[in-house]
């Protein structure tokens, strides 16, 4: 499965990964002797084979509607690396193409 | 007014197709995956904990309620629920996203097929639904602050909502409406969502596309978001389908894109788009199971839906003898049909009590904006108290006139129909001595009309009961004037009654 | 005192129920083991000294107030993922070096409620991806019984921090052979349970279906006391099993006659060192010599492991992942800080590693469109295959008895450069985690160079009670659990050193 650098550039803009362009080349090489590898499965017949997806049989439980907040924002958001009163703050988005 | 549904919109041999995907919040006190209050208007981010703020390590465990409101409403809608239905994860970047995925369902939604049937002036619509899903909500962003800097508010984040999708079985914008309104209102009666769209409870997104008349093939569509009432429904899909028939015929070829309504400038405008919106990288849910709903829990739920809008209004026709067209207005709403109802029990006069309601109450409701609001709140009328107010007619204390003034004051005041009617004098007058005395009165001071009434020309009554009436402040019986009235005068052209 | 400490939980309960020792003094004597050998080993990234002592008083207190238990007192450390409330939780990243968690795991609540001591928090490879402990943003442990070697991972920390003496147990997470390897390159005993047995609540996720909290000892006993306060069900955690607890402590009866061993020939294959094949099939006539019977099963498609695990682990591992983003909590660039695209890719980029950019990368390409089908999805059906081996063979065995990797403790650096050699270091213990099974670790004797090997055995699903019986057993049989590396501190001259920095 060769994979390009465009390929990289593409998954690496999907995953907000900023790369440097030795890690771009290094990655492109690791990704495609990594996926080369995969390939194998390609070769197992899985015809009629359900896919496991989960590791438990049982429906998802639930819990009753209940609230349980103490309503201190300021527990949380005095994390947050920028702020403005209980807001995060984040550079601005601009929706620019990329 | 909002309503274009007489102006049959002519778009040539052009046919638009629509399809709606509509986001209902669910009713629920907390949020679909943990356990924060899911109100609007606290303090940024005081609804918030670790779980709907995306810390590391913490988990989602699902609402029951959300739940419960979800499968009733597939139920309602004619929908099949699946023996399983599965969480999925859509991935992507945004600040009002805190785990950089919304937990939502993909292949396997909870409910699939059903349809709605919508009345439009055409007749009975029915508009098939392709899936109805859960998913929970993301936060807000709010851009204008400052040039530098956007702001993250996530008390949203993680309430739960359902995603209503429906075929492209709609064919106008009038008819995108009507959609919209039935929907609203049948999840108004399954009390699982309050409809509010300008609070943003209930959200429409609109799939729009033409293709000419009798072609098979379906146009390129676009998808229309932001679109926060009922009158702007109309208006952007409206233009939307205008500009995409403009376009193919200019040549022009419709792209398959995210369009904005700016309600200002009346017509969508394409959103710029990431170039990877697209690339959602859909997988199941691994924090949550699969949803296995027993076949009892789900006959259980059937059991105990309440009377939707179609079996009440064959209902109202059936119980309360009124015209299927009243049954209709009344029942579109929940509220309005309980408020009818209501007062229908405090006294029984449906078809008085329905003509009341659909006059001058709904009127009142339009005037005063509450028409997008699912209960009729801050209306200062109970529906007891427009029941005695009826009443009132009914025994001959005040007259369908004065019931109007009466009316008004209570709405101005609050007060119940028989204070106002003591307080401001408005009773009835029914003694036959005082009605005498201004009919006496009248036709002293108008003996020439006497004389052509009696000549023949027997349109006068009218006036002579005006006249007395206005004598009498409105108060007077108006039977009892017109008794009065014509024992005196006699039979016109005839010189004396007998 | 540290010479004089007692080395395994058992002992250590025992001496402090008898009042021969208190909690406090206990504590102290790890603190000091720990400035000893820490600079060799670097096995943790926090050590919580204060909260250590403040914990041992409680566990005195307690004691003194008429309570018991077998980890009342007992000095600990948490794998730096579990969330302590108030105490940096770093996950081995840049990204989270600062963060301070506002909870407790699950794990760590029930640990506290049983009355154990914190004494640290363990390194890790960067958010559990690797298998080497190198992948730590802080640097890796050693293995203490050499410390040119890798502990093994991602747990390393917490098995180098028991083999060094610098805690009775830990608790690690493993999701493709986490802690099973570390415990077999450390020479110590390490439990994965069944999927589910264990909250996640509170846990950072890697691969959310393959994960699992389990504990770490120098005894199969320890390990025993160590999950009967861990398991159990969670409301929390919407994938924690509702299955009761059995008292895993009394399941140890040392009797597996009759028990019968499956031995997959696929584990026995190419690859394999010869050191490890003796070992193991000298554990497999230990077993027989207690009466166990040895039946020979197959689990064909054991050599398919890596490949879905790979794939499913980083597809999961990229979504996990996402919430790292400089906007809530944890590092934000300087960089980008005018237009938000570029502050997360700044963020991200500055935040993480190396080995957890190439898995978020694999992974996000697993589920990109036109890939799922191909890549995430044949996975998962591949995952049923695994599974079904294992069920087939459960019919016919109690528990499956493997090596628990092909080879011992590799050098530090010595398989970085390669990812896929590196990933190959788990081939006998992914299978476990695709199929959602237990599987114990336990020591079964040493190399040419000195370093330990790991038994593995494996249970059907919930069957923890029968590996811990086969594990005690064995290691009543034999001594490896009882061995210790060679003083750490002499090595490095980091003792005295460590030492004299303390008493300053």
């Amino acid at each position: 499965m060769p994979v390009s650098l465009e390929d990289v550039d593409h998954i690496a803009r999907l995953a907000r990964l900023g790369l440097t362009d030795e890690e771009r080349t290094a990655l492109r090489g690791e990704l495609e002797s990594i996926l080369g590898y995969v390939e194998q499965l390609a070769k197992l017949d899985t015809g009629g084979v359900e896919p496991t997806a989960s590791m438990r049989d049982d429906s998802t439980p639930t819990r009753p509607d209940r609230t349980s907040n103490d309503d201190d924002a300021e527990k949380l958001v005095e994390r947050a690396p920028d702020r403005q009163g209980t807001y995060l703050r984040v550079p601005k988005i601009i929706e620019a193409s990329e | 007014m909002s309503d274009t549904r007489d102006e049959t919109p002519d778009y040539g041999d052009w046919e638009p197709v629509i399809g709606l995907e509509v986001h209902a919040q669910l009713l629920t006190e907390s949020k679909l995956f943990c356990g924060c209050s899911a109100s609007f208007g606290a303090a940024p981010n005081a609804h918030t904990c670790p779980v709907c703020m995306g810390f590391p390590g913490v988990l989602p465990v699902l609402n029951e309620r959300a739940l419960e409101f979800a499968i009733r409403t597939g139920i309602a809608t004619g929908c099949t629920i699946p023996t399983r239905a599965r969480w999925a994860r859509k991935n992507y970047f945004y600040p009002d996203l805190p785990k950089g995925y919304q937990i939502s369902m993909f292949d396997e939604p909870l409910a699939i097929g059903g349809g709605i049937d919508v009345e439009t002036p055409a007749g009975t619509k029915r508009v098939r639904l392709t899936r109805i899903h859960m998913e929970e909500d993301a936060g807000k962003n709010i851009h204008d602050t400052d040039d530098a800097h956007s702001l993250v508010d996530l008390n949203r984040a993680g309430v739960p909502l359902m995603e209503i999708v429906s075929e492209p079985d709609i064919a106008s914008a009038a008819e995108a409406a009507d959609y919209l309104r039935t929907l609203r209102s049948l999840l108004q009666y399954l009390e699982v969502c309050d409809g509010n769209l300008e609070q943003g409870s209930f959200r429409c997104d609109a799939n729009v596309s033409v293709r000419k008349k009798g072609d098979p093939k379906l146009g390129t569509r676009t998808e229309i978001k932001n679109i926060n009432s009922f009158r702007n429904v109309e208006r952007a899909i409206d233009s939307e389908i205008r500009r995409q028939i403009d376009l193919i015929e200019s040549g022009g070829t419709v792209r398959q894109e995210t369009r904005g309504w700016d309600a200002d400038r009346g017509r969508t405008l394409a959103m710029r788009s990431k170039e990877d919106a697209h690339d959602y990288r859909y997988f199941p849910e691994p924090d949550l199971l699969p949803l296995e709903v027993p076949r009892e829990r789900i006959e259980a739920i059937r059991g105990e839906l309440p009377e939707l809008p179609a079996a009440r209004r064959d209902r109202f026709v059936e119980q309360y003898g009124i015209p299927d067209y009243d049954a209709g207005v009344l029942t579109a709403r929940r509220d309005l049909a309980d408020y009818y109802e209501a007062a229908v029990r405090t006294h029984p006069n449906p078809k008085a009590l329905s003509n009341w309601v659909m006059g001058d109450v709904l009127r009142t409701v339009r005037e005063r904006g509450l028409d997008e609001a699912l209960v009729i709140r801050d209306w200062p009328v109970s529906a007891e108290s427009l029941g005695r107010l009826v009443a009132r007619i009914d025994d001959g204390t005040i007259s369908g006139k004065i019931a109007k003034t009466v009316l008004e004051e209570m709405l101005a005041s609050g007060a119940e129909p028989d204070d106002v009617i003591e307080r401001k004098g408005l009773r009835q007058v029914t003694d036959a001595g005082a009605i005498t005395g201004a009919v006496e009165e009248v036709l002293a001071a108008n003996p020439d009309k006497v004389a052509e009434y009696r000549g023949g020309k027997d349109k006068l009554l009218g006036f002579f009961v005006g006249q007395i009436m206005k004598a009498t402040g409105g108060k007077a019986n108006p039977q009892a004037v017109n008794q009065i009235l014509r024992a005196r005068l006699g039979e016109p052209g005839t010189s004396s009654g007998g | 005192m540290s010479s004089s400490a007692p080395s395994t939980i058992d002992a250590a309960s025992r001496a402090l129920a008898a009042g021969e020792l208190s909690a406090t003094d206990l504590a102290s004597a790890m603190l000091d083991r720990i400035a000893a050998v820490e600079p060799t080993v670097h096995a943790l990234l926090t050590v919580t000294a204060d909260r250590a002592l403040a914990d041992a008083r409680e566990a005195d207190r307690r004691r003194g107030a008429g309570e018991s238990g077998p980890l009342l007192g007992i000095p600990i450390v948490l794998k730096d993922l579990f969330a302590t409330d108030g105490i940096r939780t770093t996950c081995g990243s840049r990204i989270l070096e600062h963060y301070v968690p506002p909870y407790d795991a699950d794990a760590v609540t029930r640990l506290a409620r049983a009355g154990a001591v914190l004494v640290g928090k363990a390194n890790m490879d960067e958010f559990a991806m690797g298998s080497s402990n190198e992948n730590s943003a802080f640097g890796p442990s050693r293995n203490p019984w050499d410390p040119g070697r890798v502990p093994g991972g991602s747990s390393g920390g917490s098995a180098a921090a028991v083999a060094a003496g610098e805690c009775l147990g830990a608790l690690g997470t493993d999701t493709g052979g986490s802690i099973r390897l570390p415990a077999s390159y450390c020479g110590v005993t390490g439990l994965k349970p069944t999927y589910g047995r264990v909250s996640r609540y509170g846990v950072t996720a890697y691969a959310s279906s393959l994960d699992q909290v389990g504990p770490f000892a120098h005894t199969v006993r320890d390990v025993s006391v160590l999950l009967g306060a861990i398991a159990g069900h969670d409301p929390r955690d919407s994938t924690s099993a509702p299955q009761p607890v059995p008292d895993y402590v009394a399941a140890l009866t040392g009797d597996v006659r009759g028990l019968r061993f499956g031995i997959p020939a696929e584990y026995f294959a190419d690859g394999i060192a010869t050191a490890v094949e003796k070992s193991v099939r000298e554990a497999i006539e230990t077993l027989r010599g207690l009466g166990a019977t040895v039946v020979d099963v197959s689990l064909p498609h054991t050599s398919y492991g890596i490949a879905a695990y790979y794939l499913i682990a980083t597809a999961e591992a990229s979504s996990n992942l996402a919430r790292y983003d400089g906007v809530k909590y944890g590092h934000r660039a300087k960089r980008g800080a005018d237009e938000l695209l570029e502050m997360y890719r700044h963020t991200r980029d500055e935040g993480f590693g190396a080995e957890v950019k190439r898995r978020i990368l694999l992974g996000t390409y697993a589920l990109s469109a036109g890939y799922y089908d191909a890549y995430y999805r044949k996975a998962q059906k591949v995952r049923t295959l695994v599974r079904n081996d294992f069920r087939r063979a459960f019919e016919t065995c109690d528990l499956i008895l493997t090596p628990t990797s092909p080879g011992t403790a590799f050098r530090i650096g010595e398989k970085v450069a390669d990812p896929l050699a590196m990933y190959l270091s788990d081939v006998f213990t992914v299978p476990t985690n695709l199929a959602g099974l237990p599987g114990l670790s336990v020591p079964c004797g040493f190399d040419e160079a000195g370093l330990p090997i790991g038994l593995q055995l494996l249970a059907p699903p919930f069957e923890e009670a029968d590996l811990l019986r086969a594990g005690d057993a064995y290691q009543r049989a034999t001594d490896f659990h009882e061995r210790r590396p060679a003083e750490i501190g002499a090595a490095s001259g980091g003792r005295s050193e460590a030492s004299e920095q303390q008493s300053a």
